[in-house]
């Protein structure tokens, strides 16, 4: 009985830890990807600016609320502007951003790959 | 005649690449913040500063009134500076300064509004820095004019004479 008591005891601390985890992991990933405007390039999570503290807070705060990892960015989108986001959207201000490297990309394919058979030819 | 497209191709995505590098050395690349994202204030409950009650922010900013809020904390040196001169603006009748005590201890913060006045008709505790990032806010101190529960304009860091200036002629 009492060794079903103790196992009891780990397994539950050891579910405890797991969710605990599980949330900071979520903390870890959100934060990774927001810019941590005071500073200059470090996102929230590696800086430790009263600003990324708190808004380390916050985003603790949202995730128990039971906001989502999207409902949060569109959150501080609101508040601070698309630059807090590291990962920018696809709009008319990053179209160029966003298109360039595909374009460099499918063109010098294009001239690599017309180099090459035609000239063999 | 295939030949002769490679050169203009080349010219073209080099001319695009040149156009899009030179415009953005026109740009600053320090980042100034959007001053314009947020409009309407935050609705959140926070506790007062001497009652600890807690407040409501239907409770503070009324409709169809000026207010300025000032972020401050008695640990911020440039809140020191300004701290006068929102000793000057409370004289106007026309605005209520409202305070946000960001992160202080509550002792050095009534030691600090004892030792150079207090401007504040309402002042709300953030302990945590979470209320501030409710305003848009970067850090301490920063002001909000505010009319109609709508933001008019932000100022981040110490005010000075001039924006004071300004904001009593915003306000007349």
């Amino acid at each position: 009985m009492k060794i079903l008591k103790v196992l009891l005891v780990i397994f539950f601390l050891f579910s405890l830890s797991s969710v605990n985890a599980d949330n900071q992991d979520e903390i870890n990933k959100i934060t990774k990807n927001l810019r941590c405007l005071v500073c200059q390039g470090q996102s929230v999570y590696d800086s430790d600016s009263e600003f990324a503290i708190s808004l380390k807070t916050l985003v603790k705060q949202k995730l128990n609320e039971g906001l989502s990892e999207y409902q949060i960015y569109n959150y501080l989108k609101i508040k601070y502007g698309e630059w807090i986001l590291y990962d920018p959207e696809l709009n008319k201000n990053t179209i160029v951003l966003w298109l360039l490297p595909i374009l460099i990309f499918l063109i010098g394919g294009a001239i690599i790959f017309k180099n090459f058979f035609f000239k063999n030819k | 005649m295939k030949k002769k497209l490679l050169p203009f191709f080349v010219v073209i995505i080099f001319g695009i690449v040149f156009i899009v590098f030179y415009k953005g050395l026109e740009d600053t690349n320090i980042y100034t913040p959007d001053l314009n994202v947020q409009k309407d204030i935050p609705i959140f409950n926070s506790k007062d500063f001497y009652s600890e009650k807690v407040l409501k922010s239907s409770d503070i900013f009324e409709f169809d009134k000026t207010y300025l809020l000032n972020i401050w904390s008695s640990w911020c040196v440039p809140c020191r500076q300004e701290h006068p001169l929102l000793m000057t603006l409370k004289q106007n009748d026309k605005i209520d300064i409202i305070g946000l005590n960001y992160k202080d201890n509550k002792k050095n913060a009534v030691k600090f509004l004892q030792e150079l006045g207090n401007p504040y008709e309402k002042i709300f505790i953030d302990l945590d820095g979470t209320q501030a990032i409710e305003w848009g806010a970067y850090g301490v101190p920063e002001s909000f004019l505010i009319y109609n529960n709508e933001i008019i304009k932000k100022y981040i860091g110490p005010l000075n004479e001039d924006l004071i200036s300004e904001i009593k002629y915003l306000i007349k």
